[in-house]
Order: C-alpha cells, then sequence, then structure tokens
C-alpha cells in the first residue's frame, strides 16, 4: 500500500522533499511499518524521528492522524483506515516552541 | 594568493566567511542547514576541502555532515552515536547517580594527516572516532570507562567533551577536556586514558584539588611545542610544560580569570590569547567592555586588545569553541560573539574588526589558511 506522510520542517529541508512523501507499506500498516519504510526510503531520517537503538519516538515530536494523537499508540497497531487507503496522511508533528 | 577560510557555527545554521590574504573583504555564505543547531565545523589539515559538520535540534537530536567542496556541497553522513558498553551512571548535579545518554556532538577534530579520520567529542562525555569519513562512528571506550567516570559531573552547559588536541608529533597521544571532569591525555590512540589535572584548584569541588571533577573550558597547543598546554579553566588561567603532569595558574594581571576560549599564536608559541568575562554567574565582559587579552610571556603578564572592539554596553559572552586563528604569517585571529558578530584581527591582535555582525548566536570559530581564497 502506498501511504502519505507529512513531515516537519526539518526533516523536508533534511531529505530534500517536499511536505508531504509516499512511502509504499507491504502488509500491515503500522506506525512501525510505515516508519521502517520511510527510513528506507530516506536514511537520512535515521535517528531523527525515533532513537537509533530502541526506535522510541523522540521526545519532542508527536504522530497524527485523522485528527488523532497517535503518539502514545502501540507501535504495531493499525493506522486508522483512511491513512490506509491514502486518502489520509500520517504526519509527524514537530512540538511548538516559542520565545 | 594565500586566503582564509572561517567556519562560523550558531544556534540557527553554519556560515563561511571568506577572504584573500588581506583579510579586508569578506564574503558570507549561508546559513547552511538553516534553523539547525551547528555546534561545530572543522576542516581536514590533511585536504582543506574536507568539512565536517555536527548538526542537530533538540526535536531531531544529531546528525552529521560532510563537504568535499570547501562548505559547497553537503552530504549527510553516519549519525550513530551508540556508547561501545554498558553506559553506566555519572554523577548528576545533585550528586545523585544519573544513567550516561548519548545528547549531541560538541566538537570535531579531523586527523592532522587522514582526511577520513575524525575524532568526535560529544555529550554525555566520550570520545569516537571515524574511519570512514564519518560513515560510522566507534567510542574509544576506554574514556568513559575509567575508573573515575561516576564521579564525572555535568557543567551548566551538560557533561560534554568539548576539547581535543592532537600531538602534532605523535597521532596516538592527544589531550581532551571535559566539564566537569577535568583534562585527560592519552598515548595509545584513546585506547586508555589519565588524568591530568595536578595543579588545578575548583573551590565548587569538595575536595578542590581532586584528580577528577575540574571544570576545564578550553585548552590549546602550539604545534611546535606539543608538552605545552594552555587552559582555560571555569576560573584561572592555566598552564603545563609537561605534558599535562603538572599545572600552574598564569591568571596574573587579568582583569578576571573566568572565561571560556584560549588559543595560541601561529607563530609566536608564548603569545596567548584569552576573553575574560566577569564571572560564573555574569557571563559578559567586564564593566560591558568587549575586550581580548594577549600575554606574549605565555601568562600572567597581559594586555588588554580593545582597537576595533566595543568598549561601552556590550554584554555578550564568547564560548569555549568560538576562538580560533589563521596560520598567515600576519596571525589572524578570530572569535564570535553570543550576539551573533564575528571579529577578526590580521594582525595578531592589534586591531580588530567585525566581519559579520548580526548572525544567530555564535557556538564555533574555526580558521582554514588556504592556498587560493
Amino acid at each position: 500500500m502506498t501511504i502519505r506522510v507529512e513531515l516537519p520542517a526539518h526533516l523536508r529541508t533534511l531529505a530534500r522533499v517536499g511536505s508531504e512523501v509516499s512511502v509504499d507499506v507491504a502488509g500491515s500498516v503500522t506506525q512501525r511499518s510505515v516508519l521502517d519504510a520511510l527510513e528506507a526510503a530516506y536514511p537520512v531520517l535515521r535517528g531523527t524521528i525515533r532513537d537509533h537503538g530502541t526506535l522510541k519516538r523522540r521526545p519532542f515530536l508527536r504522530f497524527f492522524a485523522c485528527e488523532q494523537d497517535l503518539s502514545h499508540e502501540p507501535p504495531d497497531a493499525p493506522l486508522p483506515e483512511p491513512v490506509m487507503r491514502g486518502t489520509e496522511p500520517f504526519l509527524v508533528i514537530g512540538a511548538l516552541a516559542g520565545g | 594568493m594565500s586566503g582564509v577560510r572561517v567556519l562560523v557555527g550558531t544556534r540557527k545554521g553554519a556560515f563561511i566567511l571568506t577572504a584573500d590574504g588581506t583579510r579586508k573583504n569578506w564574503d558570507i555564505s549561508g546559513p547552511h542547514f538553516g534553523g539547525w543547531e551547528m555546534y561545530h565545523l572543522k576542516g581536514s589539515p590533511a585536504n582543506p576541502n574536507r568539512l565536517y559538520a555536527s548538526q542537530g535540534t533538540g526535536w531531531h537530536g544529531q546528525l552529521m555532515q560532510r563537504s568535499d567542496d570547501g562548505g559547497r556541497t553537503w552530504e549527510p553522513v553516519g549519525n550513530k552515536f551508540e556508547y561501545a558498553s554498558v553506559p553506566g551512571t555519572h554523577e548528576w548535579y545533585d550528586g545523585t547517580p544519573h544513567p550516561w545518554e548519548f545528547k549531541r556532538v560538541w566538537h570535531l577534530e579531523p586527523s592532522l594527516s587522514d582526511p577520513d579520520t575524525v575524532y568526535a567529542g560529544v555529550e554525555d562525555a566520550a570520545m569516537f572516532k571515524t574511519v570512514d569519513a564519518g560513515q560510522t562512528w566507534q567510542e574509544l571506550k576506554g574514556l568513559r570507562e575509567h575508573g573515575s567516570g561516576s564521579r564525572w559531573a555535568p557543567g551548566a552547559g551538560g557533561l560534554c567533551l568539548h576539547t581535543i588536541v592532537i600531538d602534532p608529533t605523535n597521532a596516538d597521544r592527544m589531550f581532551i577536556a571535559i566539564s566537569a571532569a577535568g583534562a585527560f591525555r592519552t598515548g595509545d590512540g584513546g585506547a586508555t586514558w589519565t588524568p591530568i589535572n595536578q595543579g588545578l584548584r575548583s573551590s565548587h569541588i569538595p575536595d578542590p584539588t581532586a584528580d577528577v571533577g575540574h571544570c576545564v573550558h578550553r585548552i590549546a597547543m602550539h604545534r611546535s611545542r606539543p608538552n605545552t598546554l594552555f587552559m582555560q579553566k571555569h576560573w584561572d588561567v592555566m598552564r603545563t610544560d609537561d605534558g599535562g603532569d603538572s599545572w600552574r595558574e598564569v591568571s596574573g594581571n587579568l582583569p578576571t580569570d573566568f572565561g571560556f576560549p584560549i588559543d595560541v599564536h601561529a607563530h609566536e608559541p608564548e603569545t596567548i590569547y584569552v576573553v575574560p568575562i566577569k564571572s560564573d554567574s555574569e557571563h559578559y565582559p567586564p564593566e560591558g567592555k568587549l575586550r581580548v587579552y594577549r600575554s606574549r610571556t605565555g601568562g600572567n603578564e597581559w594586555e588588554a586588545l580593545t582597537d576595533g572592539l566595543p568598549q561601552r554596553d556590550c554584554y555578550v559572552n564568547v564560548l569555549r569553541d568560538a576562538m580560533a586563528v589563521d596560520t598567515l604569517d600576519s596571525c589572524g585571529v578570530y572569535f564570535g560573539t553570543t550576539g551573533g558578530q564575528v571579529y577578526a584581527s590580521p594582525d595578531g591582535g592589534d586591531h580588530w574588526s567585525a566581519i559579520a555582525r548580526d548572525l544567530p548566536a555564535v557556538l564555533s570559530v574555526e580558521a582554514q589558511t588556504l592556498a587560493t581564497p
């Protein structure tokens, strides 16, 4: 399946892409499989969304989709149907910082 | 025609300043990696067009970049910094044990002879090495596993390995400094390390003369004298003439001996530079006057260098990695401020001018002397 992923600004410049990329995911569409596919397509993103070793979400990032905060969902939980169908993107969001 | 390239790391990107040997007119390129914290950029002495840069943010962690054309284009390289063994704990601010955690690369020190070999000093304090131009990094774990590691404690900026000095006569001999653990020396390429802090006195630790625990801010060496090192400690300017076995204070007549950077003239091994800062609680120049102090006697006797530097209402800081010298016949001296200015002197400190005035806060400055600008 082709999954749409929206990236925060710093990662767009790093990966030299626009705000949204598409990745092909074989099998279950989960946070883990989508991020695995994203990092395989754009190796420069390794370590920038998930820690290298633990693969845990970095503390100042959140995962949204379909107006839900999925950040604390298990990494192997299925993503919402509209993400699987490609009608909605999986959003990687950087926490706001002011000042 | 010779030239100079100045590599400037800031809180919001990197900038590259270039000039011919007169160092009068400067071109500025950047920001490179706009919006990212660029802790340090440094070129290979063996291939000046090979540059390495430490890039990061709190959101996305550590990245590393490499350029093979003097900073015109960059390629991301390996950013996996994993401790080579169970990290254990160091001392936390409140004295309790705290797990070792990788946070960022503070300093990059390319080999003097091999463009593909680079050492990286990181927070929490450890030293890494690449021999494949940054693709992979391996920890030299003998340092972190030194028996004193559990007694190292972070300074206000974190538990950071911020200084790496390679002996030009023996590539296996290196000196490093950690805030707040102190200085260490290896003679076997980083496999084993010896604390070299005898003579330091730090009133902020329970035993002021302990073997480790000192907040060393910076170490500098002249390439012709690998046994003489100069140190800006948290407080006190120090020197050693026996490779760190013993240190003595050379603060002399400085208005304050607190500060961050220290550097050595390229051609005069006894000429050194510091930027005195008022105190550890007031990180700006005394009296609002930005003054570089120069000693031509290896310390103790200092003169204020002020020509071209702001002498009123100046309250910037100069961080530890933000001073450098070039190697042209008339030695150039450079430093950057937290107010975003980069100052240059083409005559060893006698006269200064701002070669960049409104950059983001400057974290690091390195100068490369080039055969052609």
